[in-house]
């Protein structure tokens, strides 16, 4: 992937939008990796969790927004447990998934989830998935 | 003594084995959990955002509300211990959430409740010898394996009472109860919470890699401490066979029943055959219910 890189872009809106909801300061990240190999969501993600940061860091929001990575976050926390500089990267997830909610709309809808399971799966569930998937 | 209790939802519908297994044991024990007379969702998961106050109120107003009935609060379910412990903490070191949520709830409320998770109450004020001397049928020769999840492990500064990376806290129990707990890599992994209303596939691949973990290390049984991770390990299963060829079904209990059944007491309320994976023959055959 070619990025030009400017001033502009390393400091685009979206990047500053990302900063002030997740708290995180995004340069702290020096790409050691370790998230992405706690990560036990990553052999199922079409971007490691460091790759997300990675795009931020670099102006390219929309990239990460693109990617099911963020959809597929189950904000357990490993990455930042393990973190050497502590950047808490499931609060950038959450940072990723509030603009793409905002600006997309809902992830997830109640229609789409079979009667059986509606029936079958714990109430915590539904409320965790619905606070992470819909705004 | 009597400790104010706070169930949450699941343990109030969907997970009553494990609220009935909760009360009986603790009561079994000398500890009386009173539920809290007035009470609402916790939410579920812990807002990440900076300023989402909405989503703090929640688990704040019930904060707010345990306060009043005393200076402790018990909770069995971890992500509902996760999410109020958290909270709490946002309260008191954060003056501007602090009064943000006071002022929308019309409270004065400034964090010094202590959250206390069932399982620390029975390490520390219980103490797992006086398990031990409470045990009638002790489990012997049951290989079982604690499983930990996320939600008393992370973030450790915030939440742990255990080693985060190493946890033993449930080992112990079971060790105490006379059972013998599996040493398995996989005690503290995601079992993929709530990616199961998304992506089931993905929660069942993770569900199974810390299956097959405990299996590895000679588990015959695997005891939890949330709903959605109890759901997932053990719902999860029906469709784990048909990705990995020879997988055996595994019970998957909640640390209450298990504590229950060992402590002797009846388990009729423990709903042990609502589970997928039924537990009851292995318990059966080691003549404990
Ligand atoms: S562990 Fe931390 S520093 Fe390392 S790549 Fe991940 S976010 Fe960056
Ligand atoms: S919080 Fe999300 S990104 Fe971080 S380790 Fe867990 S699933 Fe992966």
């Amino acid at each position: 992937m070619r990025i030009r890189l400017s001033a502009e872009v390393l400091r685009n809106d979206l990047v500053r939008r990302v900063e002030e909801i997740s708290g995180q300061d995004l340069l702290a990240c020096y790409q050691c990796g370790e998230c992405s190999a706690g990560c036990p969501v990553a052999f199922a993600m079409d971007m490691l969790p460091s790759q997300v940061i990675r795009l931020v860091q670099l102006g390219q929001v929309e990239e990460a927004l693109e990617s099911e990575t963020i959809w597929l976050c189950a904000a357990c926390q490993t990455c930042y447990a393990r973190c050497p500089k502590g950047v808490d990267l499931s609060r950038i997830m959450e940072a990723l998934r509030e603009i793409a909610l905002q600006r997309d709309g809902d992830y997830l809808d109640i229609r789409a989830i079979h009667p059986e399971e509606l029936a079958e799966f714990p109430q915590q569930a539904f409320i965790g998935g619905f606070r992470k998937y819909t705004w | 003594m009597e400790i104010p209790y706070y169930p949450g939802c699941t343990l109030n519908t969907k997970a009553k084995g494990f609220d009935n297994s909760a009360r009986a044991s603790a009561r079994e024990l000398g500890l009386e959990l009173v539920e809290l007379e007035e009470w609402n969702c916790c939410g579920a998961t812990f807002p990440l955002l900076v300023d989402n106050m909405l989503d703090l109120a929640g688990p704040a107003q019930v904060l707010i509300s345990a306060r009043q009935a005393g200076q402790r609060l018990a909770v069995a379910c971890s992500t509902c211990y996760n999410v109020l412990k958290r909270t709490n903490r946002v309260i008191r070191e954060d003056e501007d959430s602090r009064e943000k949520l006071n002022f929308f709830l019309d409270a004065d409320y400034g964090g010094d409740l202590e959250v206390l998770d069932l399982l620390q109450i029975l390490r520390d004020e219980i103490g797992f010898d006086n398990v031990k001397e409470a045990v009638k049928k002790p489990l012997s020769g049951l290989k079982v394996a604690a499983y930990y999840g996320c939600m008393v492990l992370r973030p450790p500064a915030e939440v742990a009472y255990d080693d985060p990376e190493n946890p033993h806290a449930l080992d112990d129990l079971i060790t105490a109860l006379g059972a013998e707990a599996v040493d398995y890599s996989h005690q503290g992994e995601c079992c993929g919470a709530y990616l199961a209303v998304k992506s089931a596939e993905v929660t069942a691949e993770m569900s199974f890699t810390i299956l097959a973990s405990a299996q590895r290390s000679g588990a015959e049984l695997v005891v939890a401490n949330c709903p959605l991770c109890q759901f997932n390990l053990d719902r999860m299963q029906k469709t784990m066979g048909s990705r990995h060829t020879g997988f055996q079904p595994i019970p998957v209990l909640y640390f209450t029943q298990l504590l229950g059944i060992a402590l002797g007491l009846d388990s009729e309320g423990f709903e042990l055959d609502r589970h997928y994976v039924d537990p009851r023959s292995l318990l059966e055959g080691a003549n404990l219910i």
